[in-house]
């Protein structure tokens, strides 16, 4: 028995809703070990800047209960060796890429998402407005509407592809950026990204983090992140992709039924780097063991 | 690769040390001296993630039962320093565990014939087992086991067998030398004429002291680093550590998983952490 595991983003056919979380999958290649890359939907790569990031102080992570808090600070190859050294193997999987990326500026934003156009083997891209631990680089554009909507309009105008804005929970109301995206010409939305937070050592009387503040994510923020994702689902039409703690299928399907059309594996990919895989097939059988026959028809089916 | 293994024996070797043996895949047997495992204590999220440890043996043994094959093993040796290790210490043969491992890179060889000088600070021995087994085919080997307390020296039994020659210090004085290891380290290398080459691991003081020995007598050293890592395989970029180039104008962060754990001394940065 099968169960037709398909949806759709934005126009990117995905075979099953399981897609890895942009930051918590390198640029796929550092995975291929543990997964096959084409038994998932879609992986997205730590986000891009147009110059290369060298990320923030140590330490940057810290382990909290039921989760863990990091600080990395977007380091990354940066946009020129991502084409030169990343999209080789892009190119060797059967599995669409998506590029997450970010600027300090609408500007840089559009020129990032210009030069990620221009690749054929980037089949969406999903633009960062907040990463919680730079003070530029994405924060300023994902918890300010207005700001939010610049971004995204700047970004629309330089890509035809498929346009993914990752929303950030640490504002007071999601829906309001989520239409605020939607009306600037997003064609999906990815929530959540981190909360932000602290871990302090009381003998040393410090943040144990460098940055003193960092994103939490894991099994700790996934009631807040299904919480988001059905308010959102609810007052936009955009597709949305869960993110937030998910670890099983069973957290998996709670996100579909909450709203989204796909979800995305982040923390659980450190834990086990085998997660997303494994949350796909796992996912799989519960349909076939509930005689569902499509994944869609969970989609937003919770029943209130 | 990622296995479940079956632990064999957890036995506290001197106050807050445990030796773990627990079942291995045969692929397990050609683990190079200072990778690691990263260790999933249990299945629940808390503690969430993994904990690296450093590899201290590989081998095979003959199971109990006769006509059996021979069974291939793994060892770890750990420090109870928090809620993670803690939990391991609490677990006994036959409890299953989730492994991730070998990872990271080994430390290299160095010259055939000359002297190894292997320094060990307390649980910063883990790795340099292994070492020293495949040093002895070809060179003289001498450990150098330092730490606060007799508590803190660890199998050097195990080490004088393979015919190394074990150096203690403590520094109050209850096994070997009172001070640090860095002087009894020192005394040698005065009397070899500053050759041979130096493989360390312990507290980040001491490495920093032996880095600075090699600098100046012109020793080749490789340190092994811990690094506070959620992933082990270069995608969190939590364990980074600083390279020689960095200052904060111009960064050089390496990750201690996949570009270490194991360094050459002269590729990092010590003035700072």
């Amino acid at each position: 028995m099968k169960a037709d595991m398909s949806v759709e983003i934005a126009g990117i056919k995905l075979r099953n809703p399981v897609m890895t979380a942009s930051g918590t999958f390198g640029y796929g290649e550092e995975f291929a070990e543990y997964v096959d890359l084409e038994k998932i939907g879609a992986f997205v790569t730590k986000g891009l800047s147009l110059k290369p990031r060298a990320g923030n102080p140590i330490p940057r992570i810290v382990e909290t209960p039921g989760g863990m808090l990091n600080a990395i600070g977007l380091q990354n190859v940066g946009i020129d060796a991502f084409i030169k050294d990343k999209v080789p193997f892009l190119r060797t999987v059967n599995t669409p890429a998506i590029a997450n990326f970010f600027g300090n500026t609408p500007e840089e934003y559009a020129q990032l998402a210009a030069r990620l156009d221009e690749i054929p083997e980037v089949a969406g891209l999903e633009v960062n407005i907040s990463c919680p631990n730079v003070k530029q680089g994405g924060i300023v554009f994902g918890t300010d509407p207005d700001c939010a909507s610049d971004v995204v309009a700047a970004c629309r105008a330089a890509t035809k592809k498929p346009l993914i804005v990752k929303l950030s929970p640490n504002v007071t109301d999601i829906v309001e950026m989520a239409k605020a995206c939607e009306a600037a010409g997003a064609d999906a939305l990815s929530l959540i990204n981190t909360l932000t937070g602290m871990a302090i050592d009381l003998e040393k009387r410090r943040p144990i983090l460098a940055n003193i503040t960092g994103g939490l994510s894991g099994p700790a923020i996934k009631p807040v992140a299904l919480r988001m994702v059905w308010q959102v689902a609810k007052a936009v039409k955009l597709p949305l992709i869960g993110i937030g703690g998910i670890m099983s299928a069973t957290d998996a399907l709670e996100f579909i039924l909450a709203g989204a059309t796909a979800v995305q594996i982040g923390t659980a990919s450190f834990v086990n780097p085998s997660a997303a895989q494994q949350i796909a097939a796992d996912m799989e059988t519960w349909l076939v063991e509930h005689g569902v026959s499509s994944i869609k028809e969970l989609i937003g089916n919770l029943q209130t | 690769m990622l296995f479940k293994s079956m632990i064999l024996d957890n036995a506290e070797i001197s106050p807050d040390y445990w030796r773990m043996r627990m079942t291995a895949p045969p692929e397990m047997l050609s683990a190079r001296p200072g990778q690691f495992v990263m260790v999933q204590v249990n299945q629940s999220i808390d503690p969430l993630i993994r904990r690296p440890l450093g590899i201290f043996d590989v081998g095979t043994q003959q199971p109990d039962y006769t006509g059996a094959n021979p069974l291939p093993y793994l060892e770890i040796l750990y420090k109870v320093v928090g809620k993670g290790t803690a939990m391991l210490s609490a677990l006994h043969s036959n409890d299953i565990l989730d492994i991730l491992g070998p990872l990271g890179n080994g430390f290299q060889k160095g010259e055939k014939d000359e002297e190894k000088l292997i320094v060990g600070g307390g649980v910063g021995l883990a790795p340099l087992y292994l070492l020293a087994k495949e040093l002895v085919k070809d060179s003289p080997v001498r450990l150098f086991a330092g730490g606060k307390t007799k508590d803190d020296i660890l199998c050097t039994t195990e080490f004088e067998r393979l015919g190394v020659e074990c150096y203690t210090a403590t520094e109050d004085g209850s096994l070997g030398e009172c001070g640090l290891v860095t002087q009894v380290l020192e005394k040698r290398l005065d009397l070899l004429g500053n050759k041979g080459s130096i493989f360390a691991c312990g507290p980040h003081g001491m490495l920093k002291a032996i880095a600075e020995i090699g600098r100046k007598r012109n020793v080749p050293v490789q340190v092994s680093l811990e690094g506070y890592m959620a992933c082990g395989m270069g995608a969190c970029l939590g364990c980074v550590c600083q390279g020689k180039e960095h200052s904060s104008e111009t960064p050089d962060y390496r990750c201690v998983c996949t570009e270490g754990p194991v360094f050459d001394a002269t590729e990092l940065k010590w003035e700072e952490n």
